[in-house]
């Protein structure tokens, strides 16, 4: 794997192509069953397309796990509005750094997947929307569709059929509120990125309130390898309901951290000692956040746990965008706790005012708590407002600030209570987080 | 407002990008191609965007206040980018711009006198496995370490000019 090395625990689905020279070319795309898939669908039609999706169990790997069949079963086909296809590459939750390698190693892929879904819900136009910092993707990604149209897989009437398809790249500009799905549409079409209220959702109404397919670059990925397979055999790659693989991004204190795919439900424990070599410097393992910051993390006792949508939900955190961050007993929690509010508050698109005064307060609070001014009032002020936010926002945001904050207040209540008597445990920083 | 021919075609290609009427979905990816190129998202740009995508000049500032990678004062040729979300943060991230802040002598969106460097503190930018990150532009440096972020900022200065 590019960036970090392969390690031989994982199963390589999606990432099978990473390690081949030129990996993102068509020739060793087709070299390498590529497009495929592609013909399968075409011969396939789209309810069948559809039923092999629910058979794999694919949930969606931005964030949410919604059952891909069943979204993409959602759209209405013979809506007589143009259909487009969306894959959201706006790839921002903090811990998350899997969509770029699947653009960057494997365009085609992800282009074949568009091609499915194409056929499934009857559309001819496909858009990637790919944030503004991954700017170098997007010629790879350009010269990706450039091929895919110089060997007749995108165009009008491809391989014989009546079917056409089109693909352009789009960027942004810089916005995590972006990768929510609504506010991402918002932006697609030139405006602020402040999420669209719901119903209808965006398989209905969705890019200029026509019915919109639209998935995270993974999920999209996954799609040709389900068909060339067949859904139940991916499926059983993972656990019931949570089929096939994903790509977990290890971040933190291990030594060998990197984005590694394995298969649902594998353990947790294992990623860190098998696949992240380790804890660094042989610390031991305070928490670990299973899947972006916005997920609650989980006590170094909770993390015997197959990694895997309901086990997670059932421990009461989430899988997530697939972001896994290592903490060592060292780390100081109440840093980390402001760190992630910081985020969420420069994030806030300001649209609703428990998200926006929410975040900016407990961002405000948290720093005179690092800084040394805290009260015991403020510890329970930490709790009450998060727990007031969650539920009550208009998109996601607002709970992504909030349910990390609750975690880690009735997790490390005491290093609050010790901050208050013995101010942070190690020298911070002193321009970090100054504005 | 005169366009570079090269900035001219990119325009035209983004337009044609979108279906027929939808042409204010270009706008966004205009503003950061122009300020590549320009630098800044002036007024003038601001009110070239609005006509060529059919919307007023206040609908493009509206749109241009809400992104964070859209400046309205121009930023250094290398524009240093240090990242301090979580996963830069552990492996030390926020120590990483405490360094850049002092070697440079700048802060937060700040220009280096000659106009050559700036230095942004920002958010995760999806380097996370290969923390900590920097970015200079749109290239990505993984693994900084302190001897790395110094020599990287010598060689922007010798390049600087």
């Amino acid at each position: 794997m590019p960036f970090n090395e392969p390690n031989p625990a994982e199963v390589r689905i999606i990432s099978q192509r990473f390690s081949l020279e030129n990996s993102a070319s068509i020739d060793t795309y087709l070299a390498n069953e590529g497009y495929a898939a592609f013909r399968k669908a075409l011969e396939m039609g789209p309810e069948a397309i559809i039923e092999e999706l629910k058979a794999s169990s694919l949930r969606g790997r931005g964030g949410a796990g919604f059952p891909t069949g069943l979204k993409w079963s959602f759209v209405p086909r013979t809506s007589p509005k143009p259909k487009y296809i969306m894959v959201n590459a706006d790839e921002s939750e903090p811990g998350t750094c899997k969509d770029r390698l699947l653009m960057q190693f494997d365009p085609h892929q992800l282009l074949e997947g568009m091609l499915i879904g194409g056929v499934a819900v009857d559309s001819h136009q496909g858009y990637i929307y790919i944030r503004g910092e991954y700017r170098y993707l997007i010629p790879i990604v350009d010269k990706a569709i450039e091929e895919a149209y110089a060997k007749g897989f995108l165009g009008d009437n491809l391989l014989g059929t009546k079917f056409s398809f089109h693909v352009r790249t789009h960027t942004g500009a810089g916005a995590y509120e972006c990768g929510e799905e609504s506010a991402l549409l918002e932006s697609f079409e030139g405006k602020r990125g402040i999420p669209r209220i719901r119903p209808p959702f965006p398989a209905v109404s969705g890019a200029y309130q026509s019915p919109t397919l639209l998935n995270n670059v993974e999920t999209f990925s996954s799609v040709p390898a389900i068909l060339r397979m067949g859904g139940a055999n991916y499926a059983g790659l993972g656990t019931p309901k949570n089929g096939g693989t994903r790509m977990l991004c290890l971040s933190g204190h291990v030594n060998k951290p990197g984005v590694y795919e394995v298969p649902l439900g594998f353990p947790m424990m294992r990623v860190i000692e098998e696949l992240g070599g380790g804890m660094r410097n042989g610390k031991k393992l305070k928490a670990v956040i299973p899947g972006g910051s916005s997920c609650p993390m989980l006590k170094a006792e909770e993390c015997d746990i197959p990694m895997d949508y309901d086990s997670l939900a059932k421990a009461k955190s989430m899988l997530g965008s697939g972001g896994m961050v290592v903490l060592d007993e060292d780390t100081d929690m109440v840093r980390v706790a402001l760190r992630i509010m910081r985020f969420y508050q420069h994030e806030s698109c300001g649209w609703c005012i428990p998200c926006r005064e929410g975040t900016t307060w407990l961002k405000k609070i948290l720093t005179r708590f690092v800084d040394g001014m805290g009260n015991e009032n403020d510890i329970v002020m930490i709790g009450d407002l998060s727990k007031n936010m969650l539920g009550r926002t208009f998109c996601p945001l607002g709970d992504a600030a909030a349910m990390p904050t609750i975690a880690i207040i009735e997790k490390f209540r005491n290093e609050f209570e010790e901050y208050l008597a013995n101010g942070p445990r190690a020298a911070v920083p002193q321009f970090a987080m100054a504005h | 407002m005169n366009l570079s021919p090269q900035l001219e075609q990119k325009f035209q290609q983004l337009i044609g990008n979108y279906p027929e009427g939808r042409q204010r979905s270009a706008m966004i990816p205009m503003l950061i191609y122009a300020q590549d190129e320009i630098g800044s998202v002036t007024p003038e740009l601001m009110e070239e965007v609005a006509k060529r995508v059919g919307v007023t000049p206040l609908q493009v500032e509206e749109v241009m206040s809400y992104y964070s990678m859209l400046h309205r004062k121009p930023m250094g040729k290398f524009h240093v980018q240090v990242c301090t979300n979580i996963s830069c943060m552990l492996v030390g991230g926020a120590e990483l711009w405490d360094q850049a802040c002092h070697k440079l002598g700048i802060g937060h969106k700040q220009v280096s006198e000659d106009g050559q460097i700036s230095l942004e503190e920002v958010e995760c930018m999806g380097a996370c496995s290969w923390a900590p990150a920097v970015q200079v532009n749109y290239d990505f440096y993984h693994f900084v370490t302190p001897e790395k972020l110094d020599q990287l900022i010598d060689s922007l200065r010798k390049n600087a000019v």
